[in-house]
């Protein structure tokens, strides 16, 4: 059997955020071919889901937009209330990408040493 | 031939500072080009409106003098048409302001033309508008309603320049359309070839923001490093009559374009990739293809059109809560536990007071923007800070409630935990707004020429 390594997704892909109304969108963008199945394959609607129902969030929605090797997620109701009525320090949501580049993602760890990551072998 | 668009504001607040190298840059390559200013937002609009209120000569975006005084001479001499949504509220008083400049920079009959009709707020009855799906919370429709602007398109914008403006001021217009509006007068493109309209669209989107699409809002040292942020160039597009065109930069400026930096701004307040609807058509982005075609230099193709849609959005602000917010500092050995104790006793007493007033409690340090209203992110693993702001935020109607519960937060100093010091609060009146969608019936978009030789 293959070994494989959980990494931060921060170490294979970059985004940004942005906002409208209560409506968050997070980038998600491969920086290598290599790590665009990786993506593809384990940053899943259900799981973007799972990191942000602490926000409130009801639904999310995943584009993969194959063209410029990124995904594109959208988040409903996570921005408690949005830029001008919510208690969070960062109304807009601005910070939340991080938050989904912090996700742990499993890769061979043959290609993650290829790639110049380090992880724990599981 | 190609035309140049540069960007030289990509929000109210951006560098003032930032046109000049791109204005210089376009200037090299000959006459003609378009500047973009774009200073509005959800919440600087309803700002706008409030200043308006207060004295009718107000309402435009507050830097506009400093954005504008720079770059404008440069400009008329080099033919490049000055395109700016910093009308906000007012864009006749802004015109107005912009002749003024004119006049003292010794440029007579400068022609300014304004756009309106964004603004539907006289005698608005909501009921008879659908709530845009994307934000569910409740407005407080017994509000006094602040403002209600519909985003509008490029076509008054495109007469305009057509009818020889020299400068272009607008309220709330759809972004992208303060970049479309020049090139369809430059092109003559036609208003249903909708491939091209989503290719000058698809300019206007990735310069809009300014900085976001040469390096600014990307840096994250290590991983994605960018040379020289404290000077970093903003955007320009060299675009072609087929629509396709090349982002990059002023030369000798800092920053950086890459396929990096264009897929994140790409991609920004986007939703469904192929479905990103704008008062002028609706772009379909699955199909751009992205090349790095020199130094600081990206090439954007392949951007597909579809009819524009028949609805458009309007953002409404209507008089909203008192925003309260208090924050203390704790550090040392065990500050989080202290914070939490400090956190804990403003929770109690204000609860006993005011149960259901909308509160909620951060760690600055530990946990804050990353948190929920008062909810860790699932098997959130807390650290040991050595240094943590504790920060009590509260939403309420009345002005009393907030005062209260900050009040709470200063009494810390004497009856809190050990150590506590660095109080600091804040209390504001704050606009709420949420968006809606308009028939295009109810929105009668126009331009006016004011100066030029008569």
């Amino acid at each position: 059997m293959t070994a494989t390594v959980n990494i931060p997704l921060h170490r294979i892909a970059h985004g940004r955020a942005g906002d409208k109304g209560n409506r968050l969108n997070v980038s998600v963008i491969a920086y290598t071919p290599e790590a665009w199945p990786i993506l593809l394959r384990e940053v899943t609607q259900e799981r973007v889901l799972a990191m942000f129902e602490h926000r409130g969030a009801s639904q999310v929605r995943r584009y993969v937009v194959d063209n410029l090797q990124a995904l594109n997620f959208v988040i409903d109701d996570a921005l408690e209330g949005g830029v001008n009525s919510a208690l969070n320090l960062d109304t807009h949501g601005k910070t939340s990408s991080f938050h989904l580049l912090s996700m742990e993602v499993s890769m061979p760890a043959e290609l993650a040493t290829a790639l110049g990551c380090t992880g724990d072998t599981s | 031939m190609t035309y140049r668009i540069g960007n030289g504001s990509g929000f109210s607040g951006d560098r003032v500072d930032a046109a000049l190298p791109v204005v210089r840059q376009i200037h090299a390559h000959g006459r003609g080009g378009a500047l973009i200013f774009e200073t509005i937002g959800e919440r600087t609009l309803a700002l706008g409106h409030l200043a308006r209120r207060s004295d009718p000569a107000l309402g435009y975006d507050p830097l506009l003098a400093d954005l504008v005084r720079p770059v404008l001479a440069d400009c008329v001499r080099s033919g490049i048409v000055i395109v700016g949504n910093f009308g906000v509220a007012n864009p006749r008083a802004a015109a107005a302001l912009i002749a003024d400049i004119a006049r003292d920079q010794g440029l007579h009959d400068l022609r300014v033309a304004v756009v309106e009709g964004d603004d539907i707020r006289d005698g608005l009855d909501l009921s008879l508008l659908d709530r845009w799906e994307g934000d569910s919370n409740a407005l407080d429709c017994a509000s006094d309603i602040i403002s209600a602007n519909v985003y509008i398109g490029a076509r008054q914008i495109a007469e305009a320049i057509r009818h020889g403006a020299q400068v272009v001021v607008t309220g709330r217009v759809a972004d992208p359309s303060l970049a479309l509006g020049p090139l369809v007068a430059h092109f003559d493109w036609s208003w249903d070839d909708w491939d091209l309209i989503a290719a000058g669209t698809l300019a206007g989107h990735l310069l809009e923001c300014g900085s976001q699409v040469t390096g600014g809002y990307f840096a994250d040292p290590g991983f994605k490093d960018v040379p020289d942020l404290a000077n970093v160039g903003f955007p320009i597009a060299e675009v072609e009559a087929d629509g396709s065109f090349v982002i990059t930069k002023p030369e000798g400026t800092g920053g950086v374009v890459d396929l990096r930096t264009v897929k994140e701004q790409l991609l920004y307040e986007i939703h469904d990739p192929s479905d990103y609807l704008t008062p002028d058509v609706v772009l379909d982005i699955t199909g751009v293809s992205l090349t790095q075609s020199g130094q600081d230099r990206v090439s954007v193709r392949g951007a597909r059109g579809r009819p524009a849609p028949e609805l458009l959005k309007a953002t409404v602000g209507v008089s909203g809560d008192w925003l309260g917010e208090a924050e203390i500092s704790y550090a040392g050995p065990n500050a989080l536990a202290r914070a939490q104790l400090a956190a804990a006793i403003v929770e109690e007493r204000v609860a006993a007071k005011f149960p259901s007033l909308r509160r909620r409690f951060d760690f600055i340090g530990a946990l804050s923007v990353f948190g929920g209203d008062n909810r860790a992110p699932d098997g959130f693993a807390w650290p040991a800070p050595a240094d943590v702001r504790m920060r009590m935020a509260v939403s309420a109607r009345e002005k009393a409630q907030a005062e209260y519960a900050l009040r709470e937060v200063a009494a810390l100093y004497c009856t809190g935990p050990a150590g506590g010091g660095g109080i600091r609060s804040h209390l504001q009146a704050r606009i709420n707004t949420a968006s809606f969608l308009a028939p295009r019936s109810m929105v009668k978009p126009r331009y006016q020429m004011t100066g030029g030789a008569t």
